[in-house]
Parts: structure tokens; C-alpha cells; sequence
């Protein structure tokens, strides 16, 4: 359960910062949080009040995590790889067409 | 205290909502109150065929008629407002049936004492906007007044005719056909819902309420004959849209979710309340099949439409799953469903 | 931020890599359950489920608040809104139904039921207006500790709190205690344990040897996860991996534990279609009496259920569904007195709810694309002619 969603904050005054999701901005209570939550930093947002502080570095970590996690279980099964290629383009061409 | 009576005693408001139950009120009550035996004569696409309007064959041409009754909270909205969803609503029901030259509209409006007279003229003067972008009049009209409290602001009700050579149903998808969308999706019932529930959220979020006669009539003449089945993704958006397209052609309909176009905002919207925006209303918008060697033109033709600059192929019919949409998320697939009802922000 | 954990390319690898290690485990199939609804929906919305591999079997457990919400507490509210208080409440509650009907009937009875976002709003709301306002509160500690928060702050004197939140962690327990089990491992919620901390399910994994996975909502995050919860049951190691850094910590967010067990005591309560969960459900405490519907109304339950179809709910088996040792056809209810428009049990409730899904669709249709000829891409980027075969 719990609709989580991560958003870039605009602006803080007091406990309450404004925060981007995709265009859309709202503001969000800031009286869970933590840690001390500046403009420009990440928050994940769950019924208007930020649960936590995302530093950028934290989310870099979860990417690497992922990657080290696909380099233990690394096999040899290139075709795979192959197939992974061919999507990437096909779907770059479809994102070029519009 | 007041009591409970058991639902299906009672109309809720997901009977009006576009969805399944709405569906089936119509089939329970309405279809058996006026449906006659037998149940379709010669010449007429009647209530039966369940399609956005009505035709009637008059020589060797067809009369299209179809009403359609508008509230709306709040009654004026970002990018529209009552009066001119009322005519664009009538106009693209009529368009969705192949019919896009107007012969004539109603207007019908029902008041609730006590609202500002400012606000009706207001909404009048954008019906009359609304119709020249359509090349559309309003030929008669009735106005009723209710007691403080017995309606909530204003009702609209129009109804509209017009006359084609062919008509364009939403049952005639077959195997093969593409599935063509004229533009983005979920924004009116996102920039609605904006205003709604207090979410208090700064969204440039705006209605694509608009009358897209003009862009079906560009579509239909690309390419004579080539588009098997159409129908407007209003109220439950384009996953019922699909879904009575995909039911009543008995064929399979599959979507490649990239293809699909939709605004970073509505998108936006979408994450924070948890609402897909394949459920959501669109009131500028069709959705249509079209055989696949004409898929260019009729594409080149909407995009070349100021409405249809967005519009693209979003999928295609297949043998596969007969009566089921089916998304293409790039991660796996998954069934689209037809919506359940009243459209609320969830928080799990 | 969520772009980086949405890449195709890097789910089919990771989707592959699962394959391949739950294949080595040997045994098929490989039952692991998740206890979150977002799970759920990040699992169908994504299409996910078309991507894992036959030999591994991915139950939704007791994990939606709203489902699991017991019948008496919709009746509370429902009750109190018939009554003439002004009900405002999360949008998934409206829906669920109670003994006589859920609080969309009692919206068409007349009563008045506020929709929000956020407690805030109801805060919002009571101070627009002198009619006395409940806040009815569900959700897990996640939710719960907004609701701490703004009873910490103060409410205004006509507005109260009636509390269905619920504390998952003791839910986990009575899933692997449940005779004839099949899990082997958890997917442990993000977003709660973002709150509570990863270590809080190290007992747990002590207690019972079973390998807890904490895993975020994203399709990478979800897949990653379950790798990580696959190669534990491969190498038979029984620990707690948090796959989810950018958001949980061992010790999670303090100062919302704080606020939350300030507020709120866990006590037993029955979850809908399950069991009782020993310190399942969060209660205010005696200090916050003064803003507890339950104290300051007198709730008139019995109009309510005079009409109980109490024998209905008796032979419901939600709760083997849930623990995957039954499915919807197993069960008496299903299609006949259990349908979506008046669900009984959790499992019809949601609409990711395995009966649910089953009711729908006849079953769980199998939508992996090799069993499709059908290529959509290549139709849509207008590559058709030259590309028929599928990718």
C-alpha cells in the first residue's frame, strides 16, 4: 500500500515546501521528515507529507546496486543482449518519428 | 437517523459514471423500456446498437441525431466550461457517427434560483463560440427555473442532427486494423479533477474541450471508406472507449504504452493521485480504426488539422483475446479494464 | 527521479537474470509474497507479471489497507455518517462495503462524505464549517503518521479521529504461521518501511528462516528485488536485504515513529477475510480521548446490523487465497454471493484482488507476448512492412 511519490523541491518556508512532480506543484507538509530538507533536494511525498529526504547520491546508489546485482549474475546468454539492442533502437526510431 | 437501502435499489453515482454499471443500467432499464419488437427495423441504427447517436436512412442518405444532458463541478473549469463542453459534447457525438456538416442544435437549460445572471450570459456567449468553431447553430431552445436547492447550479441539455452518406459505427473494427488516437490524452478529466477534492495543486493543467467535427471531416475525406469504426473517449476515457469497440467487434486490441501520447503534467497528475489517465475523460478527442494502408494518409491528414498535431498510432487489432484490450507497457502486458465508476484519488 | 527505474532495456535484463536463478533453484513453483498493495499495482500497471518467469509464483498478500479493513470498522463509519457527522476520508474507503453498505450508500442515503487527499484537508474543512467533522483514518503506518502529526498539532474542537490504521509487521507473522504455507520469502513494503526501518523485520527473520527482500515500486526496484529474493532461496540464506537505499534505512524515519507511537497503541483486531492479528490495528491513545470518535460519539451500530449477512462472511476464504494455498474457485462465494458489485471478501474488494481479477477475465489470462504473434511496436513506429516477425 501507500501511494509514494518522489518530487523536486521548488521552495521551503518553514515546514512546508512547495514540490514539483512533473510540472504539476503542490505543497507538502514538512513535519516527517527527518532530516533538514532544502530546495533542490528530493522528497517522497505519501498524502501531502514528505516521509523522507532523497539525497541525489541515494539514488544513484539504488542504480548501482541494480548493476552489481546484474554483474554477479552475469551469464553468458549474448543473444539476450542482442534482443535488448534491437528494442532500444526501434524505440528510439518510434520517439524520433513524432 | 437515516437508513440504508440496498444499492441496487437505489441509482448511485458510478450509473452515471461511463463504466460497467452504467452500462448495465442502460441495458436493464432503458433498453427494455424503449426497445421494441421487432428489435430493429430496416434503416435504423437505433438505441440497441448502444453507439454515441442514433441514424435514421432518409433517401440515400442518413440523419444522425443524438442528445446528450452536461453538469458539471465546477461549472467553469481551465480551458472551458459548461456551455461550450454542451456543444462540443452534441457536435463530436454526431462526428463520431461519420456526420460532421451540423444541420441544427437545441439548447435546453435548466437554472437553479438564485445563480448569477452574469455567470449564465457568460456561458451562452462561450456556447456561441463554441458553435462558429463548429459552423453550428442552436435552432431552439426551452429554459426552466428550479426552486433554491433542487438543482446544483445548471443543467444543459442539447441534442443536434445532421446528415451524412455514411455512417461510421464503433463495431466495425476488424483483424489488422490500427488504432489511431487524434491527440492527447486524460486532459479535461485531469484539469477537472484538478479543481476537485481540494488537492489544492498548482497545475498547468488545461481541458481539451473543443469540437473536432472539423478534424473527423479532414480524417474521413484523407481517405474515403478506411475508417472501420470511431468513437469519442469521453466519460471512462479511452479504456472503455476501446473496450466496447474491442467487445462489440469480438476482436483483440493491442497497445504499445509508448506510443501513447499523453502531457508530462497529466502524466504528473496521474502519479500523484493514482488515476490512469486511460480512464479519464477527453472532450476534443477520437479514437478510430482505420485498415493499414491508409494509416499514413489519415494520419497526415489529422496531424495537418490544428486539433490532431498530437495524433498517432497507438495500437493495432488483433485475432488474439477477442473483446480484451491489452497494453504493451514495454515491461510486460497487461489488460486495460473498463472503468469502475466514479473517478477518485486513491492513496494505496 | 523515477525515469532512471523505469528502463526497459535494463528490466529485460534483470527479468532475464531471475529466470535464470529461479531455475536454479530446482523446484517449481517458487511462492514468495509481497504484503503491499502498491506492490500490486506497480506489478499490473507495469505488466510485470507477463515478464516473470512460469516457475515463480508472486502472491499478493494482506498488504491494502483497505481490503483488509474489517466490516464493523466501515460499519463505525458508516453509522456515524448516517447519524448526520460529516464523514471526510481517503477516496478508497468510499467504495468498500460494510455489513448493510458502504459509505458511497450512505452518501446516496443523504449523509455527507468528504473526499481528501490528505488529513490536512480535514482539518481544512472542519475549520470551514461548525457541523462536527470525522476524520476516518486507514491506512498503514505510512498513512498513520499524518494522521499523528496533525493530532499533535492540534485539531479544532469539532473535528475527531476514527481510527482504522493498521501496522503491518504483525501481519507477516501469522502468513508464515499459517498451517500449509507455500512462502518461502517476503517482498517487505518501501514505503512503510521507509518509516519503520528495515531492522524491524530482522526478529521476523529469525523467528521463521524466511528471507525478507525490501523492495521500492518502480519496475527495476520490483525486479531487482525479487533477484535479490530468488538468489537468497537459491543459497538458502535467511536475512534481510534492503533493496530499496534511496528511501530505507535500518533504523528508518525516528521522528515519525515518534510522532506515531505517541499517538497510537497496536492492539488486536480481526483484518478482513484473514485472522485477528495480534497488534494489527493502531488505536489512539487514552491522552488523545478527547479527539477519538469512538469516545465522543455513541455509535449506533445495531440499525445496522439487524440485517447481517453475517454467514456470508463466515464462509469467505480470502484469507487462504491470500496465503496461496486456495484459489477463487475454491471457494463457495465466488460469482454467486461474492461479485465485484457487492464484494464479501478482501480478495473481491480491490480491484487488483485475485477474485477480482479472476472474476473479470475467467481466470488469469496468460498474456505473455511469445504466446501473441502479434508485434505492436512495429505497427506503431510504422515499421510494419519491414518488420513482421515479433522482437
Amino acid at each position: 500500500m501507500c501511494l509514494g511519490v518522489p518530487g523536486l523541491v521548488i521552495e521551503v518556508e518553514d515546514l512546508v515546501a512547495t514540490v514539483d512532480f512533473w510540472g504539476v506543484r503542490k505543497r507538502i507538509s514538512l513535519d516527517l521528515v527527518d532530516e533538514p530538507v532544502r530546495a533542490g533536494d528530493y522528497v517522497l511525498n505519501h498524502v501531502g507529507f514528505a516521509i523522507r529526504r532523497i539525497p541525489p547520491e541515494d539514488a544513484r546508489a539504488t542504480l548501482e546496486l541494480y548493476e552489481q546485482l546484474l554483474k554477479d549474475n552475469a551469464g553468458n546468454e549474448s543473444e539476450d543482449l542482442m534482443a535488448a539492442d534491437v528494442r532500444s533502437e526501434m524505440h528510439a526510431a518510434n520517439g524520433a518519428d513524432r | 437517523m437515516t437508513a440504508l437501502t440496498p444499492t441496487d435499489d437505489r441509482i448511485m453515482l458510478k450509473h452515471g459514471a461511463g463504466g460497467r454499471a452504467m452500462r448495465r443500467l442502460i441495458e436493464e432499464a432503458f433498453l427494455r423500456a424503449f426497445v421494441t419488437e421487432p428489435e430493429r427495423p430496416a434503416g435504423v441504427i437505433g438505441l440497441s446498437a448502444m453507439d454515441d447517436g442514433a441514424a435514421v436512412r432518409i433517401g440515400d442518405r442518413w440523419l444522425v441525431l443524438t442528445t446528450d444532458s452536461h453538469v458539471i463541478q465546477p461549472p467553469f473549469f481551465p480551458g472551458g466550461d459548461i456551455g461550450r463542453l454542451s456543444v462540443c459534447g452534441t457536435v463530436n457525438d454526431l462526428a463520431m457517427m461519420g456526420a460532421t456538416h451540423v444541420l441544427g442544435l437545441t439548447c435546453s437549460v435548466i437554472v437553479e434560483e438564485g445563480f448569477p445572471r452574469v455567470d449564465l450570459e457568460r456561458i451562452l456567449a462561450s456556447m456561441r463560440v463554441a458553435c462558429g468553431e463548429a459552423e453550428a447553430h442552436v435552432l431552439t431552445g426551452d429554459t426552466k427555473v428550479m426552486g433554491k436547492g433542487e438543482i446544483d447550479g445548471i443543467v444543459i441539455n442539447t441534442a443536434g442532427v445532421a446528415l451524412t452518406s455514411h455512417v461510421v459505427t464503433d463495431r466495425g473494427l476488424c483483424v489488422g486494423d490500427c488504432i489511431i488516437v487524434t491527440g492527447t490524452l486524460g486532459d479535461h478529466g485531469m484539469a477537472v479533477m484538478a479543481t476537485r477534492h481540494g488537492l489544492s495543486l498548482d497545475a498547468p493543467l488545461v481541458s481539451d474541450v473543443a469540437p473536432i467535427n472539423g478534424l473527423i471531416r479532414a480524417a474521413l475525406s484523407a481517405e474515403p471508406g478506411a475508417i472501420t469504426a470511431m468513437k469519442d473517449p469521453t466519460r471512462g476515457g479511452l479504456a472503455s472507449a476501446l473496450h466496447e469497440m474491442a467487445s462489440k467487434a469480438q476482436i483483440g486490441i493491442l497497445l504499445d504504452e509508448s506510443a501513447l501520447p499523453v502531457r508530462p503534467e497529466v502524466r504528473g497528475m496521474s502519479e500523484l493521485v493514482g488515476i490512469d489517465p486511460l480512464v479519464v475523460a477527453n472532450e476534443g478527442k477520437a479514437v478510430m480504426g482505420v485498415r493499414p494502408a491508409a494509416v499514413k494518409s489519415i494520419l497526415a491528414g489529422l496531424r495537418a488539422h490544428p486539433l490532431g498535431r498530437d495524433a498517432a498510432v497507438i495500437g493495432v487489432c488483433t485475432g488474439d483475446h477477442p473483446g480484451l484490450v491489452v497494453l504493451d507497457t514495454g515491461f510486460g502486458r497487461r489488460i486495460i479494464a473498463e472503468s469502475e465508476g466514479e473517478l477518485l484519488p486513491r492513496i494505496c | 527521479m523515477n525515469l532512471e527505474f523505469r528502463d526497459p532495456v535494463r528490466a529485460r535484463e534483470l527479468a532475464d537474470t531471475l529466470t535464470r536463478i529461479v531455475a536454479e533453484i530446482g523446484r517449481s513453483p517458487v511462492s514468495v509474497m509481497h504484503v503491499c498493495g502498491s506492490h500490486e499495482q506497480a506489478i499490473a500497471r507495469f505488466g510485470l507479471r507477463a515478464s516473470l518467469p512460469r516457475g515463480l509464483n508472486v502472491i499478493m498478500g494482506p498488504g491494502c489497507p483497505v481490503c483488509i479493513t474489517d466490516m464493523p470498522e466501515i460499519d463505525e463509519g458508516v453509522a456515524l455518517a448516517l447519524q448526520g457527522v460529516r464523514i471526510a476520508t481517503y477516496g478508497d474507503m468510499l467504495r468498500v462495503p460494510g455489513t448493510a453498505g458502504s459509505l458511497a450508500d450512505a452518501r446516496a442515503a443523504g449523509a455527507t462524505i468528504d473526499i481528501v487527499y490528505s488529513v490536512s484537508q480535514a482539518v481544512e474543512l472542519a475549520r470551514q464549517t461548525d457541523q462536527e467533522v470525522v476524520f476516518f483514518a486507514t491506512g498503514f503506518e505510512t498513512t498513520a503518521v499524518a494522521t499523528a502529526a496533525v493530532i499533535l498539532k492540534g485539531l479544532p474542537p469539532n473535528l475527531s479521529v476514527l481510527s482504522a490504521h493498521k501496522y503491518i509487521p504483525p501481519v507477516m507473522e501469522i502468513v508464515a504461521e499459517m498451517p500449509q504455507t507455500r512462502v518461502e520469502g517476503f517482498l517487505a513494503a518501501g514505503h512503510a518501511a521507509t518509516i519503520t526501518g528495515w531492522g524491524i523485520f530482522e526478529p521476523f527473520v529469525a523467528r521463521h528462516h524466511l528471507p525478507v527482500v525490501v523492495a521500492g515500486f518502480e519496475p527495476l526496484d520490483i525486479l531487482a528485488a525479487l533477484v535479490r529474493l530468488a538468489e537468497m532461496l537459491r543459497d538458502r540464506e535467511a536475512s534481510v536485504s534492503n533493496m530499496f537505499p534511496r528511501c530505507v534505512t535500518r533504523e528508518g524515519n525516528r521522528n515519525a515513529q515518534a510522532q506515531l507511537w505517541r499517538v497510537f497503541r497496536p492492539i488486536g483486531g480481526r483484518w478482513r477475510g484473514i485472522a485477528h492479528v495480534p497488534n494489527g490495528n493502531l488505536r489512539l491513545r487514552d491522552e488523545f480521548a478527547g479527539v477519538d470518535a469512538r469516545r465522543r460519539f455513541t455509535i449506533d451500530l445495531a440499525s445496522l446490523w439487524n440485517r447481517a449477512p453475517s454467514s456470508l462472511v463466515r464462509q469467505c476464504i480470502c484469507g487462504n487465497i491470500m496465503a496461496g494455498i486456495a484459489s477463487p474457485s475454491d471457494c463457495p462465494l465466488f460469482g454467486r454471493e461474492c461479485v465485484p458489485d457487492s464484494p464479501v471478501g478482501a480478495c473481491m474488494v480491490s480491484s487488483e484482488g485475485t477474485c477480482r481479477i479472476w472474476h473479470q477475465y475467467g481466470g488469469i489470462p496468460d498474456l505473455r507476448p511469445e504466446e501473441s504473434t502479434s508485434c505492436v511496436r512495429c505497427v506503431t513506429d510504422g515499421t510494419a512492412t519491414k518488420k513482421g516477425s515479433s522482437p
